[in-house]
C-alpha cells in the first residue's frame, strides 16, 4: 500500500501577507475539501509529511523554517505556495528578506500565484504526494545498497 | 476456565479487533465529512493512515517514551482479552486505567510543554470519567450478582431494561474516552487546537502507529461494553447489540460535530453531574426495588 494515500500537511506562514494563508485554509473547506485525498492539516511537524510554506523567508524565521523541516520524519516533501515562497515575490528586494523558501531548505514543488489559487495549490500538493512514494522507494533502495556495501566490507 | 476458553477468544480479539476498529474509524471519517457537507476521505482512510505511519521513521525523543507507548498497546490488548474471555469487569476497568497511565507517562516523559499539558489534561479526563465506569460495573453486579462478563451476558432480560441511567451515563463518558469534542481536551484528531496535538505531540512515525493501533483496540473494547447492555441468552440479541453500537457511535460523531471544546472545569462538573444524576439515581432505584422485593 502506498504511503501517499495518507499525506498529512503542515502549513507554516514564513512572512506571508496572509493572502496565500487564507487560500491554503480555503483548500481545506467543504468547497475544495483536500481531505478527500486523505490530507489532514496537522499543526505538528512530527506528524507531517508535506510542509507547505507561504511567504518569503526572512532573517528572523530562517532558523524556524530549518527547525520545522528537521523535525519532520522522513520521507517528507516541501511545497512552496505562492510567488513569495517561490522566490521572494514583490518583497524580494527588502533588506530583511533572504528570498524564496529554497534559500534555507530544499523545495520539491513550486506553486506560483499571488495569491496562490486553491486549485493550483491542490495540483501542487497532488504532485508532492506522488513524490512521497518516489522518496520512500529511493530510501528503500538506498538502504539495500548500503547493506550490499556493508557485506562487501566484511 | 480451561486453556481453550482463554486462548481462543483472546486470539480472536487480537486479530479481529483492529479490523472492527477500522470499520468504526472509517464510519467516523465518512460520516463526519458528510455532516460537514464535504465529500471526505474514503472509508478505508484510517487503514491508509496506519499503514503510512508504520512506513515512516520515528523521531524518538527519548527511550522511555517508545517503551511507554508499547506498554500502552500491550495493556490495551490485555484489557480487551480479559473482557472477551468473559472475566471480571472490575479488572477490565482497572487494567484500562493502567493502560491510560502508560499513555500519560509517555506524554509527560518529554520536554515538550504541549505534551506534558496534554498529559495533565488526560489525568483530569480520567478523574472525570472514572466514577461512571465504576458505577457501571456496580450496576452490572447489582442486576446479575456477578462481575463476570460471562455471567452478565447469561441472563434473560437485557441489562439496559434495568440500567437505562447507567447506559446513558456510560455513553456520555464515551465522549471523553474517544476524545470527541466537546471533551477532546488532551488531544484531538481534528486539526489545530490550542496545544497542537497534546498527548501525541512528541509521538511520531511508527510509534504513533502503535498508539493508533492501541486506540483501535480500546474503541472495540468500549463498544463491546456498550453491547454488554444488550446481550442476553438469546443469540438474536447480538444483532441488537451491534445495531446499538453503531447508533451510539453515530450519536458520538454527531456530538463531536455539534459542540465546541469546553474547559476542564466544565467537563468535570458536567460529567460528575451526569454520573450522579443518571448513574446514582439508577443505582438508588435498583436498590429500592431490591429492598421492596425483600419484603
Amino acid at each position: 500500500m502506498k504511503i501517499s494515500k495518507s499525506p498529512w500537511l503542515l502549513h507554516y506562514d514564513a512572512s506571508s501577507c496572509n493572502g496565500c494563508d487564507i487560500e491554503v485554509l480555503a483548500a481545506t473547506t467543504p468547497v475544495y475539501d483536500i481531505e478527500r485525498f486523505g490530507i489532514i492539516n496537522t499543526g505538528n511537524p512530527k506528524h507531517a509529511d508535506i510542509l507547505v510554506i507561504t511567504g518569503g523567508v526572512n532573517a528572523q524565521n530562517a532558523t524556524v523554517v530549518k527547525q520545522i523541516y528537521s523535525q519532520m520524519p522522513d520521507p517528507k516533501v516541501v511545497v512552496a505556495a505562492g510567488i513569495c515562497a517561490c522566490d521572494g515575490g514583490i518583497f524580494k528586494d527588502c533588506y530583511n528578506i533572504l528570498g524564496g523558501t529554497d534559500t534555507v531548505i530544499p523545495v520539491d514543488v513550486y506553486v506560483p500565484g499571488c495569491a496562490v489559487r486553491p486549485e493550483a495549490l491542490i495540483d501542487g500538493i497532488s504532485k508532492a504526494i506522488a513524490m512521497l512514494d518516489e522518496k520512500k522507494q529511493a530510501a528503500i533502495e538506498h538502504a539495500s545498497c548500503q547493506i550490499h556495501y556493508e557485506d562487501k566490507e566484511d | 476456565m480451561s486453556f481453550q476458553q482463554v486462548i481462543y477468544p483472546s486470539l480472536a480479539f487480537i486479530l479481529l479487533a483492529p479490523v472492527v476498529g477500522l470499520v468504526f474509524s472509517g464510519y467516523d471519517r465518512v460520516l463526519s465529512s458528510r455532516m460537514q457537507g464535504r465529500q471526505g476521505p474514503p472509508f478505508l482512510q484510517p487503514l491508509y493512515d496506519i499503514v503510512k505511519l508504520f512506513n515512516k521513521e520515528a523521531t524518538v525523543v527519548n527511550r522511555v517514551q517508545t517503551a511507554m507507548v508499547i506498554a500502552f498497546l500491550i495493556f490495551s490488548v490485555f484489557t480487551g482479552c480479559i473482557f472477551f474471555v468473559g472475566s471480571d469487569l472490575l479488572l477490565v476497568f482497572f487494567a484500562l486505567t493502567l493502560a491510560e497511565v502508560f499513555l500519560m507517562l509517555a506524554a509527560c516523559s518529554t520536554n515538550s510543554p504541549y505534551s506534558s499539558m496534554g498529559s495533565q489534561r488526560e489525568l483530569l479526563s480520567i478523574m472525570a470519567y472514572e466514577p461512571m465506569t465504576l458505577l457501571t460495573a456496580i450496576g452490572f453486579y447489582m442486576i446479575s450478582g456477578s462481575f463476570n462478563v460471562s455471567e452478565i451476558i447469561n441472563r434473560d432480560v437485557p441489562a439496559i431494561v434495568e440500567l437505562p441511567g447507567m447506559f446513558a451515563g456510560f455513553v456520555f463518558i464515551l465522549i471523553i474516552k474517544f476524545r470527541k469534542s466537546p471533551f477532546d481536551l488532551s488531544t484531538s484528531h481534528h486539526a489545530h487546537q490550542e496545544m497542537v496535538k497534546g498527548v501525541t505531540q512528541d509521538i511520531s512515525g511508527n510509534v504513533l502507529g502503535i498508539m493508533e493501533l492501541a486506540e483501535l483496540y480500546e474503541t472495540v473494547l468500549m463498544m463491546a461494553i456498550v453491547a454488554l447492555f444488550f446481550i442476553t441468552k438469546n443469540p438474536f440479541s447480538y444483532v441488537w447489540a451491534v445495531l446499538a453500537c453503531f447508533i451510539v457511535y453515530f450519536i458520538l460523531i454527531l456530538i463531536d460535530n455539534v459542540f465546541p471544546r469546553v474547559k476542564w472545569e466544565k467537563m468535570l462538573l458536567v460529567t460528575w453531574g451526569v454520573t450522579f444524576a443518571l448513574g446514582g439515581a439508577n443505582l438508588l432505584i435498583l436498590d429500592m426495588i431490591k429492598i421492596a422485593e425483600g419484603w
